[in-house]
């Protein structure tokens, strides 16, 4: 598949803070009656605004989480639900207000659409601003539209698919919250046997302070097809909490494969506690990228459901927390069906009193029979003062399977760095290679550019220059 | 003392609040091989991490001038830059990080300046010949899995490429068989130049049968306690360090 285009990491386009002008918000918190405008200013069918009133009270019934970050100070009560920019979607950037798509630009979107991708939606706080697709992929019948104008478009496929049977508003706290208020998103058709060659990427962004983003994103890559997604989210430094808590629902239908990339940036006072799963048929496969850098919390752990015979999935995770920042993230690979086979590579990095968690599930059922599965995560801290661990959970229910499993946290020594200085490189330089080198095995397994990215953000966080 | 290359003068220096060197004096001049030799816990090793800038050792009175310059309270990183280089007893690992990657991060950081890729790669493959190192070190992480021979031929290729103007050899000879040592001694003579200072710390007499020193120095309790030419080592061999020891302390 061909490359993408991503920019130089440069800080300060990630900060940058557009005047709020809205066509409409709610009030603060969650209530019935915000859920119920959020419908109706969206023209939803009656299903949906049911579905929605049935998600919330589901979220009123369940307690938060008590295990993974604290989320004591998270108050949903202070957060917007729905903020709609000023603006209608576009599929010209000339037409995107020349605010937003000067944040575009900075984030380097419009340059690399051109260059490198076949589609490309721009979620702006809840609404998407800008979509577009190019024509010969719809023509092989691909469909790439935002949520809401799926919804309107192909009711049928949405109703059938959305939060059914992948996630459920009664999975967790916060897949309810998200049934309940969830606001644009994408909605991915491949038809079987295309192969889409170029990605489609999504970015999210918030820009108004105090706000929720609840995006849904929903792929079906039907038999025999290829396609490559790409997510990238991030919003400026408040200081008041945003909350993140986007759903993503993949299915891999027999003999597809779908990469599923994702940089995320948030800011460091975002709260992101998102949910990712992938249904996997026979001999599908999902890929999933995930480089987690920024948000004040996280909790993320992409599953992938292997259903089908041969089904394979891959999950390849960087987590980089630094100071003020508590990132819970890995995955789970849960193994239904014989031959199935899972490769987990997670890395994570705490500096500046930062704290990283893998926390991972490997689940071969009975029928799982010559299930094949690998989990490798590793921990490093860069002080003394950060902190990290793993928490790989293996449960396996046959005994016909192949499993390995490694788990490692470790410190950046003084005697590496007084080596490594003995050579000429200044303690911070030191640092640094003693991290690109401990996520080097991720690097590799990276597109060129996602690497190159990768390196850039490290040098960035341990030496504050850009090499 | 134009030709004066490092002046240690009435150094003491402490680990972990231990007074390990007690006072000690040496000169090394440009151009020396200079052995310094001493029984186990003598401060040889201490000796080095000192002159290197290590900050886990505790410089509590002396100086260290380096071509006249008092460099006790530079950096490691910036005794490097003026030429300094330790070679290692037992080098760190560093995974993830090629051999080679290492290497010319390393030469930019001490010379200032980028190594056109192609001369790199000319003088990294004349000096692992030198060494009898095969083409394929330059992809493997720096250290990982190496033998112990291994490692010490990597610390000597990373000198050859360094060209430093004081190489410290910490037991270059411990853990390597007749053959790699040998290999390895002959390569720090070729590589040898009229500007180049080498202190070599070691045990054993049979690595000075190659290298072979102007000025042997003793080193007891923290202090050097005798000077002599080669012959110093055949007599070391043959009377121990016990008789020399008496016959300073008496």
């Amino acid at each position: 598949m061909k490359k993408t285009i991503v920019n130089d990491i440069d800080f300060s386009r990630y900060n940058i803070k557009n005047e709020v002008r809205y066509s409409y918000k709610t009030e603060k918190g969650l209530s019935k009656k915000i859920v119920e405008e959020i419908s109706e200013r969206k023209n939803e069918p009656k299903w949906m605004r049911d579905f929605r009133l049935k998600s919330l009270e589901i979220y009123e019934s369940k307690p938060m989480p008590t295990w993974g970050v604290d989320l004591s100070e998270l108050d949903i009560n202070s957060i917007v639900a729905y903020l709609s920019p000023d603006t209608k979607m576009k599929n010209s950037w000339d037409e995107v207000p020349e605010d937003i798509r000067n944040t575009f630009e900075k984030l380097g979107i419009p340059e690399a659409e051109k260059k490198a991708l076949s589609g490309v939606g721009a979620q702006y706080d809840s609404e998407v601003v800008y979509h577009s697709i190019k024509d010969n992929l719809a023509k092989q019948g691909v469909i790439f539209e935002d949520m809401d104008t799926a919804l309107k478009k192909y009711p049928d496929i949405i109703k059938e698919h959305f939060m059914t049977k992948n996630v459920t508003p009664n999975d967790h706290k916060f897949a309810a919250l998200h049934g309940a208020i969830w606001s644009g998103g994408t909605f991915v058709y491949v038809p079987e046997n295309v192969k889409v060659e170029v990605p489609l990427q999504a970015y999210f962004r918030m820009n108004a302070p105090g706000t929720g983003q609840f995006e849904h994103t929903l792929i079906i890559a039907d038999r025999g097809s290829e396609v490559r997604f790409i997510e990238g989210c991030s919003a400026p430094q408040y200081a008041v909490s945003n909350l993140h808590a986007g759903c993503v629902e993949l299915f891999v239908k027999e003999g597809a494969r779908l990469i599923y990339s994702t940089i995320e940036n948030w800011s460091k006072n975002t709260y992101n506690l998102n949910t990712k799963r992938a249904l996997v048929d026979k001999d599908g496969v999902i890929e999933w990228i995930s480089g987690s850098f920024g948000s004040h919390k996280t909790m993320l752990y992409p599953c992938s459901v292997l259903r089908g015979k041969g089904a394979k999935s891959e999950y390849t995770g960087v987590t980089f927390a630094a100071k003020g920042q508590h990132l819970d993230t890995g995955s789970k690979m849960i193994h239904l069906a014989p031959y199935t086979s899972s490769k987990v590579l997670a890395k994570s990095i705490s500096k500046d009193g930062g704290i990283t968690n893998y926390r991972g599930l490997l689940k071969i059922g009975p029928n799982a029979e010559g299930a094949k599965a690998s989990v490798q995560c590793e921990g490093l801290m860069i002080d003394e003062i950060s902190r990290s661990d793993t928490m790989p959970i293996i449960e396996v229910l046959n005994d016909n399977v192949d499993i390995g499993h490694e788990a490692k946290v470790g410190r950046i020594s003084d005697e590496q760095i007084f080596y490594l200085m003995t050579r000429g490189l200044s303690e911070d330089e030191a640092r640094s290679m003693i991290v690109r080198g401990f996520v080097e095995p991720v690097a590799k397994s990276l597109p060129l550019e996602y690497a190159v990215e990768l390196n850039r953000l490290i040098k960035l966080e341990l030496e504050g220059t850009i090499g | 003392m134009k030709d004066t290359l490092l002046e240690i003068k009435n150094v003491k220096a402490e680990v972990d609040g231990k007074e390990i060197l007690k006072g000690l004096n040496l000169t090394i001049k440009k151009g020396e091989i200079h052995a310094i030799m001493g029984p186990n816990g003598s401060g040889k090793s201490t000796l080095c991490n000192v002159i290197m800038g290590n900050p886990h050792y505790k410089v509590t009175n002396g100086e260290i001038l380096f071509e006249g310059e008092d460099i006790v309270k530079l950096k490691v990183n910036e005794r490097a830059k003026k030429g300094i280089f330790l070679s290692f007893q037992s080098p760190e690992e560093i995974p993830g990080i090629t051999v080679d990657n290492f290497i010319r991060t390393s030469l930019s950081a001490v010379t200032n300046k980028n190594m056109p890729m192609l001369q790199f790669a000319k003088n990294m493959k004349e000096k692992m010949d030198m060494l009898d190192m095969k083409p394929e070190y330059r992809t493997r992480y720096l250290n990982v899995g190496f033998s112990g021979g291994e490692k010490k031929k990597s610390e000597i290729l990373q000198m050859a490429m360094l060209n430093p103007k004081l190489v410290m050899l910490d037991e270059i000879d411990s853990g390597l068989d007749i053959d790699a040592l040998r290999v390895v001694a002959e390569t720090v003579r070729k590589l040898k130049t009229d500007d180049m200072s080498i202190l070599i710390i070691t045990h054993y007499n049979r690595i000075l049968d190659y290298l072979e020193p102007d000025v042997i120095s003793v080193l007891a309790n923290g202090r050097i306690v005798k000077e002599g030419d080669k012959n110093l080592a055949k007599e070391l061999e043959k009377t121990g360090y016990e008789s020399i020891l008496d016959e300073v302390l008496s």
